[in-house]
């Protein structure tokens, strides 16, 4: 809990995480030696996730680490910091992470869709820390870098006509995903 | 899709169960049904999981087959891509390659750089990046990155640059650094910030390389990306880090001039915090004005960075931290949780050290009290623990215990530690604190927490003694049900030894009793232990103690059974002293050096019988007493500290055993602590230990020589004897060069007068100069004999004694006897506090404090201090200081108590 002042240094986040509703892992870097092997790394996130999924409270103490955190449907995002790191800077790497995911996920932060585009948030995490160092903390800006099939304007900010006329196929394309998956959903809640 | 065409089948399967199972009845035929949907549901739901996850059980094999397809022309992008996903997840889920495999994947991937699709060229990089630490000649991929990093697409430069960095080792570093140096200051800001961060990666290694571009990241700081800005300030402190004057420009370089980055705002305050630090300096400085001026900024990330900093400084009055505590005051009502939990766990690091800087804000933490994140409400309830006032102590333990079962065990922990220091705080408290503590005993929870439990309890019982009983009874029922092994033999310990002395002993006797029946091997030989205590205390328990220990002699176990005779045939014979030198107060040597003394022993037969004086004594810790007096301080370090105080002795005999003058002294009695006899400044600077053995002193001087033009050699320190000590012997060190330490030893007789033990020694070191070069440290040939006079080195009372706790000081006092008794009275006069005489006594003496005798009442006006030791030659030395505080200063009335009458006179005169 103690800590004395913090050493100036541009290597402020030891991790971030994507788990699914199960705790297992979907993308997670570490970047540095805390927990050096996959065995130690995946105790870490197992015990993590069933410290908060189910309190929604953001920001817990662990294992000596302050990680921040943020859940949609069945995603855990987590970013992982030293406990004496300023915890507002994690937390706008957190929002910086979450936000651009959904951006490119086109606002369905849920697992399925996100295994679909998974080359994007690849990239998506490689633009936002490198090896530690926040690299870019504004979503928009790790987007464009992103630049998955150019679609250079945040999709918020394009009017309803460019949309179909610029993926009107892929927006039927979505809504028989989205209609599918609710289909899914009925039926599962049945068999439940 | 597969999934479309078996759905309208099992939705009719579920509604027909579901009608099938609305009767409830048991039939043959709706279990066989439930049996099936059972299987069908499982079946689904594992297609499920492989429906919706491409990626599930992928074999690594596989995939590497599969990225074989990279070598075809043309380039599928989309397959290649998708190819190379799942070779990046397989590896993100920990998969480990092989060289052979990597290097095999990485050459397949780099056929990828023909396709100038810009996902998967940008794939490609993560998977360069990826395998540059396990694949051979991954140097092959250089000149493609490069011509990316320098190429017209702009969303290729970045990544191409930290890739590039990821594959570049030293020697390459050259051939780069042009093209690094032009990222640094290209108008892309993805570009300059991609080449800034991968300088500090290569900083990392590389020191030299990077410092030569200085320039470019002093140009970088000026851009108008807030990224950018932030990347290069950070690179341009690394490379000026170990130039504190440099440092310092910058710092008041960048306040001046307003930067742009909120994370360069927190860089530099970081920055700013540690100078003042190490400058050792105050509000005072412009540095702390500075950091004073970012709790205004706009960004609650730099506000909140400021007033971290300013709790964190040393020197801060509470002055000083005022205007920090009221923005963390103002985050406390924060919507954000992260913000409040920040600001909380800010406030709580005030608490610890100025309670009342944080009072103003009690109203916003109680409110926190009831926050939905556990985290911020704990923290809220533990610092109003440290700052509230003894009346709100109730009312806060009866809400923390709402909670209790929902935080995690690290929060407990801190919830413990605040109890821990209310309890010394509010002495008067002791009931409700105990009565919770003895809740969380009981409630589920982990060793380390449960540890701190009992830890909180037994530092309470020994701090008041009203609470002793209750913390006893909590502690008795915890080891009737204790998974820990460590934890139950540490309180059957504790109940040994302050269970004889509760009015009702016997009561404790059957929890005792019951760990024989129920537990494992090491908790049933403490408990023997334990029970053998109060049958050596307690007269009327003595023979139903005899009674308990005469069963267990039929023990399963050896250690056991070995104890319980042992026990029983000390008690039998009904001698107090006896009961009190083998039960109460146990043996008082360092346990590693009874061991080498053994071995010894067995290694030289002889007709001797093994003699137990001869063994140095343990060491008492020094460190207890300061952990406790910091609860502040990292748990971690406490473990350490112990170690290094028990073993110094050991360290030391071992050193001298070295010395092949220095054999046959016998075994080493004690070993002062390093005294400095030159300033810590001049030319040579020397250290002297005293090593006490029976019949010598051996003085240890570590030298070290600080002028780099100089060797010494032949050094030795001479020494003005005392009266009737004699010098015997003189151990050079051959040789001193500059700043290598090295060692002198004089061997002093000490007088054949028993009562003789004091004296002043003046001391001079000897020794022969050769000037050399202070490059090579080549010395010259010829040399010159010269000295330098060091500090007079004092040996006293305390150097002769070694300090023994005995946890039943009355005990050992019967066993010595009055026989060599003295007793006489003085008037410390110079003295105006117990506590004073006390610490002085103690250092003269050179004794023990027992029986935590050294801790005084709240006014109280007088005191006992209770002392006990050996002293040289094995001799105990048990001391009664009866206190008394009056108008002319402290009065005395000393009794001393040893099994050698010498000893008593030495110590009777120690404090004249």
């Amino acid at each position: 809990m103690d800590g004395g002042l913090l050493e100036p240094s541009l290597y402020a986040i030891k991790a971030i995480a994507i788990l699914d509703n199960d705790g297992n892992r979907l993308l997670a870097k570490y970047y540095d030696e805390s927990f050096p092997t996959t065995k130690e790394q995946k105790a870490f996130e197992k015990n993590l996730f069933n410290k908060t999924h189910r309190a929604n409270a953001e920001i817990i103490m662990f294992e000596g680490l302050t990680c921040v955190y943020k859940s949609n449907v069945d995603l855990f995002f987590y970013v992982v910091g030293s406990s004496q790191e300023n915890e507002l800077i994690l937390a706008s790497v957190l929002n910086a992470f979450y936000d651009s995911i959904s951006q490119i996920l086109r606002k369905n932060v849920e697992k399925r869709t996100l295994l679909d585009n998974m080359d994007a948030v690849f990239l998506a995490a490689d633009e936002l820390c490198d090896g530690g160092i926040i690299l870019e903390a504004d979503s928009n800006a790790v987007v464009q870098k992103v630049a998955i099939k150019n679609d250079d304007i945040p999709l918020g900010e394009q009017t309803m006509a460019q949309i179909t006329s610029k993926y009107g196929q892929q927006v039927s394309a979505a809504t028989d995903r989205v209609l599918q998956s609710a289909k899914d959903q009925i039926k599962w809640s049945l068999l439940k | 899709m597969g999934r479309v065409t078996s759905d309208p089948v099992c939705l009719y399967v579920t509604c027909s169960a579901r009608r099938w199972q609305l009767p409830a009845q048991t039939s043959s035929a709706t279990l066989r049904l439930n049996r099936r949907m059972l299987s069908l549901k499982r079946d689904k739901k594992e297609e499920e999981d492989g429906g919706a996850n491409p990626f599930n059980n992928l074999e690594k094999s596989t995939v590497l087959q599969e990225a074989r397809t990279f070598n075809e022309t043309p380039i599928n992008p989309r397959k290649c891509g998708y190819i190379l996903t799942k070779v990046l997840y397989i590896i993100n889920q920990g998969e480990s390659l092989g060289t052979t495999e990597a290097t095999e994947a990485f050459f397949a991937m780099t056929k990828l750089f023909q396709s100038k699709d810009p996902i998967l060229r940008r794939l490609v990089y993560l998977g360069i990046k990826e395998m540059s630490k396990i694949a051979q000649d991954v140097i092959i991929v250089t000149s493609s990155l490069m011509k990316d990093m320098t190429g017209k697409e702009d969303q290729f430069r970045g990544p191409a640059i930290r890739a590039l960095c990821s594959v570049t080792d030293h020697s390459m570093l050259q051939s780069i650094e042009r093209y690094m140096k032009q990222a640094i200051v290209d108008k892309v800001p993805g570009v300059s910030s991609a080449a800034l961060v991968s300088a500090l990666h290569l900083g990392k290694g590389s020191h030299e390389v990077i410092k030569r571009w200085v320039n470019e990241a002093q140009e970088a700081v000026n851009s108008d990306n807030v990224m950018v800005q932030f990347h290069a300030l950070g690179l341009l402190y690394h490379i000026r880090k170990s130039d504190k004057l440099a440092v310092n420009k910058l710092v008041s370089k960048f306040s001046k001039h307003t930067l742009k980055s909120p994370y360069a705002y927190c860089l530099l305050i970081r920055i700013a915090a540690k100078l003042i630090e190490e400058e050792d300096a105050g509000s005072d400085s412009p540095m702390f004005d500075f950091i004073e001026s970012c709790l205004r900024h706009k960004s609650e990330m730099v506000i909140y960075e400021a007033a971290h900093a300013i709790v964190q400084l040393k020197n801060t009055t509470a002055k000083d931290l005022a205007p920090a505590v009221s923005v963390l005051q103002l985050f406390c009502s924060s919507p954000k949780p992260t913000l409040r939990f920040a600001a909380v766990r800010t406030l709580n690091k005030v608490a610890i050290k100025h309670p009342a800087a944080v009072t103003a804000c009690n109203l916003d933490l109680e409110n926190l009290i009831t926050d939905v994140n556990r985290s911020i409400a704990t923290l809220a309830i533990t610092t109003l623990l440290k700052t509230g006032n003894e009346s709100s102590v109730d009312r806060l333990m009866k809400q923390i215990s709402t909670f209790m079962s929902e935080i995690s065990d690290e929060f407990k922990i801190v919830v413990v530690q605040a109890i821990r220091s209310l309890c010394s705080k509010f002495p008067r408290k002791h009931n409700v604190l105990m009565t919770f503590l003895s809740q969380m005993l009981r409630d589920e929870g982990g060793f380390d927490y449960k540890k701190e439990i009992v830890d909180c309890i037994i530092a309470t019982i020994e701090e008041n003694a009203e609470a002793k009983e209750a913390g006893l009874a909590h502690l008795c029922e915890f080891i009737e049900d204790c998974e820990h092994t460590v934890l139950a033999t540490k309180i059957l310990h504790l109940l040994g030894r302050e269970g004889p002395r509760t009015p009702t002993p016997s009561k404790y006797i059957r929890f005792i009793y019951n760990r024989v029946i129920l537990e494992n091997a090491a908790v049933r030989a403490a408990a023997v232990s334990a029970i053998a205590k109060f049958g050596a205390h307690c007269d009327d328990l003595l023979n139903s103690c005899v009674v308990l220990l005469e069963r267990c002699q039929l023990d399963s176990d050896d250690e056991v059974r070995d104890r319980a005779t042992f026990f029983v045939n000390v008690l039998k014979q009904q001698q107090k002293a006896l009961s009190s030198a083998y039960i109460l107060n146990g043996l008082q040597v360092s346990v590693v050096g009874l061991e080498r003394a053994l071995h010894q022993y067995t290694l030289e037969p002889s007709e001797t019988p093994f003699d137990m004086k001869s063994v140095p004594l343990a060491t008492q810790p020094i460190t207890e007493q300061r952990v406790r007096d910091v609860p502040g301080e990292l748990p971690s370090s406490k473990p350490a500290q112990d170690k290094v105080a028990a073993t110094r002795q050991d360290v030391y005999q071992e050193q001298l055993a070295q010395v092949p003058e220095l054999a046959n002294l016998g075994p080493l009695f004690k070993s002062s602590s390093p005294v400095e006899v030159t300033e810590s400044e001049t030319e040579y600077y020397v250290q002297c230990i005293k090593h006490t053995f029976s019949n010598y002193i051996v003085f240890q001087f570590d030298c070290t020589n600080t002028l780099n033009d100089q060797l010494l050699e032949k050094v030795t320190v001479e020494m003005e004897p005392a009266e009737g000590f004699e010098v015997t012997k003189y151990v050079p060190c051959a040789s001193l060069p500059y700043n290598k330490p090295g060692t002198t030893y004089t061997l002093v007789k000490l007088p054949s007068e028993p009562t003789q033990v004091t004296g002043t020694f003046a001391c001079t070191l000897k020794f022969v100069v050769k000037d050399c070069d202070p490059q090579t440290g080549e010395p010259d040939e010829e040399g010159y004999s010269d000295e330098y006079v060091l500090e007079d080195v004092e040996v006293n009372v305390a150097d002769h004694v070694q300090k023994v706790m005995k946890p039943n000081f009355a005990a050992s006092w019967e066993e010595v006897g009055p026989e060599n008794e003295l007793e006489d009275t003085y008037a410390l006069s110079s003295m105006s506090t117990i506590e004073e005489a006390i610490k002085n006594i103690i250092q003269y003496m050179g004794l023990q404090p027992c029986e935590r005798s050294d801790k005084v009442g709240e006014g109280k006006s007088s005191h006992t201090l209770y002392l006990a030791g050996v002293f040289r030659g094995g001799h105990d030395a048990l001391v009664r200081a009866k206190l008394a505080l009056d108008t002319s200063g402290v009065t005395m009335q000393l009794t001393v108590r040893s099994t050698d009458p010498s000893v008593s006179e030495i110590l009777a005169t120690a404090v004249a």
